[in-house]
């Protein structure tokens, strides 16, 4: 008999954490888990990887700082030199603490655009993208597992009863496409 | 978990750190010249150590303006003499209010976790009140030096002189607010408030160790709330009162706020090695790794939030460039160069980079290290404030200013410890004190 899918429900998060942390140590397969709001722990419970997007924010922030004193230079120094308020503008060092804001808001403008952009690039979102979300009450206050059953199905279910589920629906693998 | 004993290690060390201390300013008064000549003696022979061309470059611009421009005999000599005379003062006044500050940035520490009723910090409040211990000794080294400059034992504070009162119309023009009576009654009412407060919320939290009463906790809530107020004003008066008017001429709108970013900035990094250090002699079980994580946060934001001050005030001074605001940063940038831009490294750069990594924040031994170097960082960071107005070019790491930081290091960690060990280490009749024991930064392992 070949694996089936599971989607397994709950209606709390603490029970759920300790559901997860069950179905890991069985080593099961968890493909996704829906909840209504982030909840502390989950990644840690399910063995995700911790995420790097910290580490690619701080390099869009670098890239940012980069292409604003760059971009200063060009505009004020090589293209167009201005003299603002008795401040002439001939070299970037002397000039540097009227580009400080520029480079600061830049530096954060791109951190933080293209972070957002990347993280919805690694969720598969769009606009006008479909829902993915199997159980409309996740968004509401039920907890989804979507989750392999395991080389025994029944005993697999008694663990989950046992854990809190509220409900477990059997899943066909190709009706989701 | 045990009551905090005072050990005899700290107690030899904080001695020791005293006398050594106190030799260090003896030297230096020592050393400061009795009148013009010995002066002039001590000049010659630092230009021959090559301590910069004081003969021909003097930026101290408005030393000279404010006597020479109304026709007052005041020349060269005498001028570098009282500087010079100045400086044994302004060394041991630099770390006085340097410690005081310390203190008192932990105070409004304290005053903003009990007005917002935070649960992590709950565990650090017997340490909290254990440094703000300091503030009434602190703030009564301030004050007798306050006094010793206003019976003209230095020149500190140049509009305290009548003498340069009358001949300088600009500050002729802030008497009303600069004159002596109305100085230090200010300096009264700011200390009696901070200690008052200090001294009520000590003792409601000590009572609420042995009953659970609520009521206490909606006490402690108001009195925060209420002196949160009063602090943020007090503050601000008191940077301009025992620091801005050092230079009568200058001033500057964000001061309050930038030398308050630097107290409280320098507090938080004293509160976090004080709880490394406890927690490593094995009194305080119940502080985990995301205490010392949320410590190490808001060292990191503060310093931010602090340059982002020292900037904002640089910059538009600097952009504006009105004689008699730039003054200010001309004196430092020229004289104290290496010092006025290596604060900046050491207060902004050095933790951006290291506190930046979330695993470093939660490691003892990187938070002390940054702990230090931002201690020493906003130390020169008074000194950046108060020296060059009070010495001018004339200044140095001498004796009489190493010795002045360790005579009040010495005081501080003697008077911090002793109030630590009079209480016991956890405030556990607080409500949300289980709270606080069992927090966990949920990114934290």
């Amino acid at each position: 008999m070949s694996a089936k899918r599971l989607h397994v429900m709950f209606d709390d998060d603490d029970i759920l954490l300790d559901a997860i942390k069950e179905i890991v140590k069985n080593k099961i397969y968890i493909y996704e888990v829906y909840t209504p709001f982030p909840v502390h722990g989950l990644d840690k419970a399910m063995k995700l990887k911790p995420t790097n997007i910290s580490i690619a924010t701080f390099i869009y922030g670098c890239i940012g700082f980069t292409v604003a004193v760059l971009m200063m230079y060009y505009i004020m120094i090589v293209d167009w030199p201005q003299d603002i308020g008795g401040k002439p503008s001939f070299t970037l060092i002397e000039n540097i603490p009227s580009f400080v804001p520029i480079i600061f808001e830049m530096t954060v403008f791109f951190a933080a655009h293209l972070m957002v952009i990347t993280f919805y690039m690694k969720s598969k979102l769009w606009p006008f993208k479909k829902a993915e979300n199997p159980e409309p009450a996740t968004t509401d206050d039920k907890f989804l597992v979507d989750m392999e059953s395991g080389s025994n199905l029944s005993k697999t279910k008694t663990m989950l009863k046992k854990m809190g589920a509220v409900s477990i629906k059997e899943v066909k693998e190709e009706s989701e496409k | 978990m045990t009551d905090y004993k005072f050990s005899k290690q700290i107690k030899r060390f904080s001695i020791i750190l005293t006398i050594i201390g106190a030799i260090g300013i003896a030297f230096g008064f020592y050393n400061a010249p009795s009148n013009v000549e010995e002066s002039k003696e001590i000049v010659a022979k630092m230009s021959h150590d090559g301590y910069g061309d004081h003969s021909d470059s003097h930026a101290d611009g408005y030393g000279e303006d404010s006597h020479g421009a109304s026709g007052h005999e005041y020349d060269h000599d005498k001028h570098v003499f009282h500087q010079l005379q100045n400086k044994p003062w302004a060394a041991i006044y630099v770390p006085a209010l340097f410690f005081m500050m310390i203190s008192l940035g932990v105070l409004a520490f304290y005053a903003i976790q009990r007005a917002s009723q935070a649960g992590w910090s709950i565990v650090l409040y017997r340490l909290m009140e254990g440094v703000t211990g300091y503030l009434l000794p602190g703030s009564i080294f301030v004050i007798i030096i306050l006094v010793f400059s206003a019976l003209k034992f230095n020149h500190l504070f140049l509009w305290m002189d009548p003498d340069v009162v009358a001949h300088d119309e600009i500050i002729r023009n802030k008497v009303g607010y600069l004159n002596i009576p109305f100085f230090f009654a200010r300096a009264i009412i700011y200390i009696s408030g901070w200690v008052l407060y200090r001294n009520i919320t000590r003792k409601l939290s000590l009572e609420q160790d042995t009953n659970n009463d609520m009521s206490i906790h909606k006490k402690l809530f108001k009195f925060s709330a209420g002196f949160l107020v009063f602090f943020l004003i007090s503050e601000s008066m008191m940077s301009w009162d025992w620091i801005m008017s050092i230079d009568p001429h200058w001033f500057s709108t964000l001061f309050g706020w930038y030398v308050f970013a630097g107290m409280f900035v320098s507090g938080i990094t004293t509160l976090a090695i004080i709880t490394i250090y406890l927690k490593s002699q094995n009194y305080l079980s119940f502080v985990n790794d995301s205490h010392i994580h949320d410590l190490a946060k808001f060292m990191f934001g503060v310093s931010v939030f602090w340059a982002y001050l020292w900037f904002s005030q640089f910059m538009l001074i600097w952009y504006s460039n009105i004689p008699e605001e730039v003054t200010y940063f001309i004196t430092r940038i020229e004289d104290y160069n290496f010092l006025f831009f290596g604060m900046v490294v050491l207060n902004l750069i050095f933790p951006l980079i290291v506190l930046m990594n979330s695993d470093f924040k939660k490691t003892n031994f990187i938070v002390i290290l940054t702990g230090i170097v931002i201690i020493i960082g906003h130390y020169l960071d008074v000194y950046n404030m108060i020296m060059p107005s009070a010495v001018g070019d004339m200044w140095s790491f001498g004796p009489a200013e190493i010795g002045g930081f360790l005579f009040f290091l010495g005081i501080f960690t003697y008077v911090v410890f002793k109030e630590i060990s009079k209480a016991p280490i956890l405030a556990k009749g607080d409500p949300f004190i289980e709270e606080s024991k069992t927090f966990q930064y949920y990114n934290l392992d």
